[in-house]
């Protein structure tokens, strides 16, 4: 995976509370046997009519979304299924973070393994980017701050070692196989 | 200083204790995979040229994309959805390449993955179970950490037999009283929820405990802990009792002999030690509960069946939630026509949820215009309630009797609900789209569900209540 360390980008501003898993890719698109082209299905009853064709008035949908990195979304974000299709759509689509108040603890495993970075923020801050939809924001996963156009800064917080991995490009998988003694050693107490 | 389940069990499958740089390395005893969540990892395995650590810790079943029709399950007839035949070959493949037991579509050991591994008496107390799936909290009925996982995980899994995992808090459910007739552990997950919100338990394991969670079948306790994770919880566990243990007695993988005289040992020494402290705790009177039915867009908008829609102002993520549903706030859900009735699902297709439906069913007829599905969640539950006339119950009803699968609980084997139609529905998800485009579901106990398709219209199940 590439390192991740400092990216800026406007957001995009999904208000809904308990945004969860079934919306951000419907059940029906989980019959694939691969992780890429979620992108076009993300969201897709929201996004899409039922003739297929966009909804003009839905936010991914309109030109400002267009290149946007950052979606901010209401408290618990991402809720439900442990679909890691998910993320894998969010990310297809053009996200590399998700800004919430809070985020459902299954999504925002499954999306740290992806590189997509789950960023919580007090409700002040969210109720500002709330307001100002396409703001241009930068996160810093180095100093774990998001950086608002007013110039305020607001910590978060990312889970110690899936910082270090994305920091620095490291699989997490690599690091549980660096494990293979202490493991066999386990499993030979047990037996 | 005491200790709570929780603790112990998690402790005892600490391979490496985490620290502040790094999570603990935590042993999985039991890996449950299906077609959905799996070929990625499957191909994350093939990529780097690994095998599966311990196949023998591994069991594989197909379900979430399955179709439900006998003739496509058995009869040779295709797979209506081109997309899931391909899924359910490549699990196979899969399972073959890689040397784990697959209980693939005609195996008479094939269900619902949180139904069979009860079922076979895989799922023990004191074990770590995890699975591609959030339900996976079914699990914790017996004592057991069980957790859903993503697809990276269930690669992580079968590598290693190990997940990275950072110790979540505890939140003590306290359930004292008792649930009176016609008031199911589906109307009592379903308060809790409504109680704690759906991210009531983020972040932590619920431990379900009291009078009335003690007077729970295992059925009932499965019920419970399957929803754990409908109120953002990590898991849900019950303590292993009596009732456990007699459960797991005759089951045809638990220990034999001298072996389940140890694992008894072991296992009663599970229960949370007087005074150990958890991070939260609730308590509730279950004696206090009706039957249960929600409104909404999501698990916790949830009410007493007799109960009006709340109304709540300048709530616009409310306000489109009702839209969707065609529901206005105020009104009462009660005798509303409704056009689907869905019995199956992780929460409520074992035998006796199948019996429950059939005691008001027996002798009735399900309302002209509904349609009702009834998908039990094993085979073994099938042929058991066969066994007992249950099928006949339902088919003479006017319902549809299928082959186990997750059917209309998540659609994704074209069972589905139309779109603006009404779903009595005994799964777990009300969420937008879950049972179809634009399908419209009231999740409930398989008591309501079978009373609302006998009378058409969203019914109080006490109306059926003999004696």
């Amino acid at each position: 995976m590439e390192p991740i360390k400092t990216f800026r980008s406007r957001t995009v501003v999904l208000p809904s509370t308990n945004i969860d898993t079934d919306q951000i890719i419907p059940a029906r698109f989980l019959t694939t046997t691969t992780r890429q082209g979620l992108g076009k299905q993300l969201f897709s009853d929201w996004r899409y009519n039922a003739d297929g064709s966009p909804k003009p008035d839905f936010v991914l949908n309109r030109p400002e979304a267009v290149g946007c990195q950052v979606l901010v979304g209401g408290k618990n974000f991402g809720c439900g299924s442990s679909r890691e299709h998910a993320p894998w759509a969010l990310i297809d689509f053009g996200f590399r973070a998700i800004i919430s108040t809070e985020i459902a603890d299954i999504f925002r495993n499954n999306s740290l393994k992806n590189g997509l970075l789950p960023v919580v923020v007090d409700d002040a801050t969210s109720r500002w980017l709330m307001d100002n939809p396409g703001a241009e924001v930068e996160i810093d996963l180095d100093r774990t701050t998001l950086r608002l156009p007013t110039a305020v800064e607001v910590p978060f917080t990312v889970e110690a070692f899936a910082r270090y991995c994305l920091l620095n490009g490291v699989d997490e998988l690599g690091f549980l196989l660096g494990k293979q003694a202490e493991i066999h050693d386990y499993e030979r107490k047990r037996a | 200083m005491p200790k709570t389940m929780f603790e112990k069990v998690w402790e005892q499958h600490e391979v490496v204790p985490e620290t502040a740089d790094t999570p603990a390395v935590l042993f999985i005893d039991l890996h449950l995979i299906h077609e959905v969540t799996s070929p990625q990892a499957f191909a994350m395995l093939k990529e780097r040229g690994l095998k599966v650590r311990r196949p023998d810790l591994t069991l594989a079943t197909m379900d979430h994309s399955t179709p439900t029709k006998t003739e496509q399950v058995f009869g040779g007839a295709p797979i209506t959805i081109e997309a899931a035949a391909k899924q359910i070959q490549r699990l196979e493949q899969n399972c073959a390449e890689f040397g784990v037991e697959l209980l693939g579509l005609q195996n008479s050991l094939r269900g619902i993955v949180h139904i069979i591994g009860a079922e076979l008496g895989i799922t023990q107390p004191g074990g770590t179970v995890v699975c591609g799936d959030s339900h996976t909290s079914t699990h914790g009925a017996f004592g057991t950490l069980a957790f859903g996982i993503g697809t990276t995980e269930v690669a992580h899994v079968l590598a290693t037999q190990c997940l990275l995992q950072r110790k979540p808090q505890t939140f003590a459910i306290n359930v004292a009283g008792t649930l009176h007739a016609g008031v199911t552990a589906k109307d009592l997950v379903l308060a809790i929820i409504g109680k704690i919100g759906v991210s009531g338990g983020t972040g932590h394991v619920l431990e379900y405990r009291g009078d009335a969670i003690r007077a729970l079948d295992m059925d009932q306790r499965m019920t419970v802990c399957n929803m754990s994770i409908e109120a953002g919880a990590r898991a849900g566990m019950i303590a292993p009792d009596e009732t456990t243990y007699a459960y797991l007695q005759d089951k045809p993988r638990v220990p034999q002999g001298e072996q389940w005289e140890r694992a008894l040992e072991r296992w009663k020494k599970l229960p949370t030690e007087a005074g150990a402290r958890f991070d939260r705790e609730i308590a509730m009177d279950a004696s206090v509960l009706e039957p249960m039915i929600t409104y909404g867009t999501n698990p916790g908008m949830v009410m007493p069946i007799t109960g009006s829609i709340p109304n709540r102002k300048d709530d616009p993520v409310f306000d489109k939630a009702l839209a969707y549903m065609g529901l206005e706030a105020g009104a009462p859900l009660q005798d509303r026509p409704v056009n689907v009735v869905f019995l199956g699902s992780c929460t409520n297709a074992r035998l006796s949820d199948l019996r429950s439906a059939a005691a008001v069913l027996r002798g009735r007829k399900i309302a002209k215009g509904v349609r009702m599905l009834v998908v039990p969640g094993s085979q073994e539950v099938k042929r058991a309630a066969e066994a007992e006339g249950l099928d006949r119950v339902f088919i003479d009803a006017g319902a549809d009797w299928r082959e186990s699968g997750c059917s209309m609980c998540i659609g994704m084997n074209g069972d589905l609900v139309g779109r603006g139609e009404y779903s009595v529905s005994t799964s777990n998800r009300n969420f937008e789209g879950r049972q179809g485009i634009g399908a419209r579901t009231l999740l409930a106990s398989p008591l309501t569900a079978a009373a609302s398709a006998v009378r058409g219209r969203v019914t109080d199940p006490r109306e059926f209540l003999t004696g």
